[in-house]
């Protein structure tokens, strides 16, 4: 087996508030190959993004603080090097795209001084580049994301541009520093559907092209079973199921994914079921053993005690639900 | 038949700004009969919220007829007497910015029952624990501030508010936008238990469509300030007739193989809304239509219908009454 290009080994984050430590991440284990599409589905508050904050070490400390866990890219662990180094392994290894484009870019500056200053960067510090050069991969960056007149873009001010556009802009910047590992947060979450699908039209066949490895953060399930090949369902800071695509939308196995699929709106007109009932639990006093188990129609005595592991239940398909063990 | 509780003609909400008018709504018709709900959708810009906005009073038409159980109430609307108020209810899109933060949700709650006069000092108690149950939240959270619950919670604070003045006609802008899928479960359902029990009409303003096959009775999209396509729920997914329904249902992301074979064939969306400063001439949608011909760039087509309470604004349908469809007996 091939070592996986990014690993999650049992990471925990926990944030020091006033209130005590909340325990947000308790034992993220995940894993990205070469060129696979992953997605990442939970609902708000569930730790996609602090997952993923920490893999990029953008994550604030204090009051972040991670208290267990490795996270290996191409064989180097992220948490152990200094962040300086960090830099030099992440910038052209990974690149994210934010939830909100407007957030993303900064309002005082061009398109074309963002995007020139992100290819500057993305090269080490000896290999110094021309400025041609330089705004010529800026230019072509644009073009890749299909953007109409780039060298009129590129002298734009992110306001000018619509909601579609600039993400397509976030998109290019994160795409133009070469990097192999590609996180997604949300990328459309933004925007409209038919824009939404545009976006991600776009974002597929790109990766497809360059052969990137991409996460892509949603909670939409209906985005993750058109876009990606494999995905992890997270719940109170764990993963709870992971399958390839295809075998989670046919045949959903945790409680949690079972119930999340029943609340999605169909259009077949079914009318709309009460999915999960309850509410996310507090992250100040996480419930013992597993953590879905208040919420839980299945729920048994040994849910309250011990936290599952991840069983096997069919190919490639591992859930952490007392319910598979066989 | 059921009556019509709400006719809108030909509404117009023009805003002048300085890059020019902005037409928000441009002519828009419509009506809601007593007991249903109409999902109005649209993207960003397409000026649903401008409809609602001017339902419910906050912006005064600058054209048009709105009538109200047999009142027009779109002309004086600085004037708008206190029991039209009450008669009509909204729910806004973010619970967070909607609830007074320094209010507890006993005040929130409160205060249209002081405002409309609905119960002495003392059965206000009463009637804010009853509100709370019908909403189905616990008593103690009356003591509780908007910061201290849940989203979905906020939403059901709100939808309470909205109904302390015993309304008929609620409209809901983007309710459930902001929550998670399960969450959005739980109002939906709470909201569909409330309309059964209090008999209410609803107009829920939304870009969700897969939301609406599932609980609207009538659906009708909006694009750029217009209206294209009215029709009954069935009806409408079925038989979807406009190219830019047609887009919109291709666009949606689904989670079975049942509804993808419910999608129209795939139509490649392309183009983004234009600024409502400089509508296209002709048809608005004509730039990003994928059977857009040279007529549309010249004549904007008017609203026909094309069969039963089913009617589209497109020069595709102009005088070709299309058949009614033979799903339409079944529902």
């Amino acid at each position: 087996m091939i070592a996986p290009l990014l690993e999650i080994k049992n990471l925990h984050v926990g944030f020091d508030i006033y209130g005590g430590h909340l325990k947000v991440l308790d034992g993220v284990t995940f894993a990205v190959g070469k060129g696979a599409k992953v997605g990442l589905v939970g609902e708000t508050g569930c730790g996609k993004t602090t997952t993923m904050k920490s893999v990029m070490r953008i994550l604030p400390i204090p009051p972040g603080r991670l208290t267990e866990g490795e996270i290996f890219f191409k064989e180097s662990d992220l948490l152990r090097v200094n962040l300086k180094k960090v830099r030099g392994v992440k910038g052209k290894g990974i690149s994210m795209i934010f939830q909100d484009p407007t957030a993303a870019l900064n309002p005082v500056f061009t398109i074309g001084r963002q995007l020139m200053d992100v290819v500057k960067y993305s090269k080490g510090a000896g290999e110094n580049q021309a400025k041609d050069t330089i705004k010529d991969r800026a230019i072509n960056a644009l073009k890749d994301v299909s953007m109409p007149d780039p060298e009129r873009i590129m002298e734009n001010y992110p306001i000018q541009l619509s909601g579609g556009m600039r993400q397509r802009v976030c998109i290019a910047m994160a795409l133009v520093t070469g990097s192999e590992l590609l996180i997604a947060d949300e990328p459309t979450t933004s925007l409209d559907v038919t824009i939404q699908d545009q976006v991600l039209r776009l974002l597929g066949n790109l990766v497809e092209e360059k052969r990137n490895s991409t996460i892509l953060i949603t909670h939409s399930l209906g985005i993750v079973r058109e876009w990606t090949d494999r995905v992890y369902v997270m719940y109170a800071g764990s993963m709870v199921e992971a399958a390839p695509t295809k075998g989670l939308f046919s045949n959903p196995l945790h409680p949690y994914t079972q119930g999340l699929m029943k609340a999605v709106p169909k259009l077949t007109g079914e009318g709309i079921a009460e999915g999960v009932p309850g509410r996310i639990p507090n992250y100040l006093n996480p419930p013992s053993g597993c953590r879905f188990h208040p919420r839980c129609p299945h729920v048994m005595r040994i849910c309250e005690q011990e936290r599952p592991p991840f069983f096997n239940a069919g190919s490639d398909h591992q859930v952490a639900c007392f319910l598979y063990k066989e | 038949m059921t009556e019509e509780i709400l006719t809108v003609k030909d509404l117009k909400k023009y805003f002048l700004t300085s890059r020019g008018t902005v037409k928000a709504v441009d002519g828009v018709t419509f009506s809601i009969k007593e007991g249903e709900m109409l999902g109005l959708v649209g993207e960003s810009g397409s000026g649903k919220s401008t409809v609602a906005y001017t339902l419910v009073g906050i912006y005064q038409p600058t054209a048009g007829e709105i009538t109200f159980k047999g009142q027009d109430i779109g002309k004086d609307f600085s004037k708008r007497l206190k029991p039209l108020k009450k008669d009509i209810q909204i729910v806004f899109q973010d619970p967070g910015s909607s609830l007074n933060p320094r209010r507890s949700i006993k005040q929130i709650l409160e205060l249209p029952l002081k405002v409309h006069h609905i119960s002495s000092n003392k059965g206000i108690i009463e009637q804010v624990a009853k509100l709370l149950e019908m909403v189905e939240l616990p008593l103690d959270y009356q003591y509780k501030y908007p910061q201290a619950i849940g989203g979905g919670e906020k939403q059901m604070v709100a939808v309470a508010r909205a109904l302390a003045t015993n309304p008929s006609f609620v409209v809901l802008d983007e309710p459930t936008s902001a929550l998670d899928v399960s969450v959005q479960a739980k109002i939906i359902n709470l909201l569909m238990r409330l309309q059964q029990r209090l008999n209410l009409t609803y107009l829920f303003i939304t870009h969700d469509l897969s939301l609406m096959r599932n609980v609207a009775t009538r659906v009708a999209i909006m694009y750029l300030g217009k209206m294209c396509e009215v029709a009954c729920t069935s009806e409408f997914f079925q038989n979807p007739l406009h190219p830019y329904t047609q887009m919109l249902l291709s666009s949606i992301p689904v989670v079975s193989d049942e509804e993808e074979m419910l999608k129209p064939k795939k139509i490649l969306s392309r183009g983004e809304i234009p600024s409502p400063v400089n509508v296209p001439p002709g048809c608005s949608f004509h730039l990003r239509c994928p059977e857009g011909m040279e007529l549309c760039s010249q004549v904007d087509p008017g609203m026909v219908e094309v069969g039963e309470e089913h009617t589209v604004r497109c020069h595709l349908f102009q005088g070709a009454k299309i058949a009614a469809s033979t799903s339409q007996g079944e529902e």
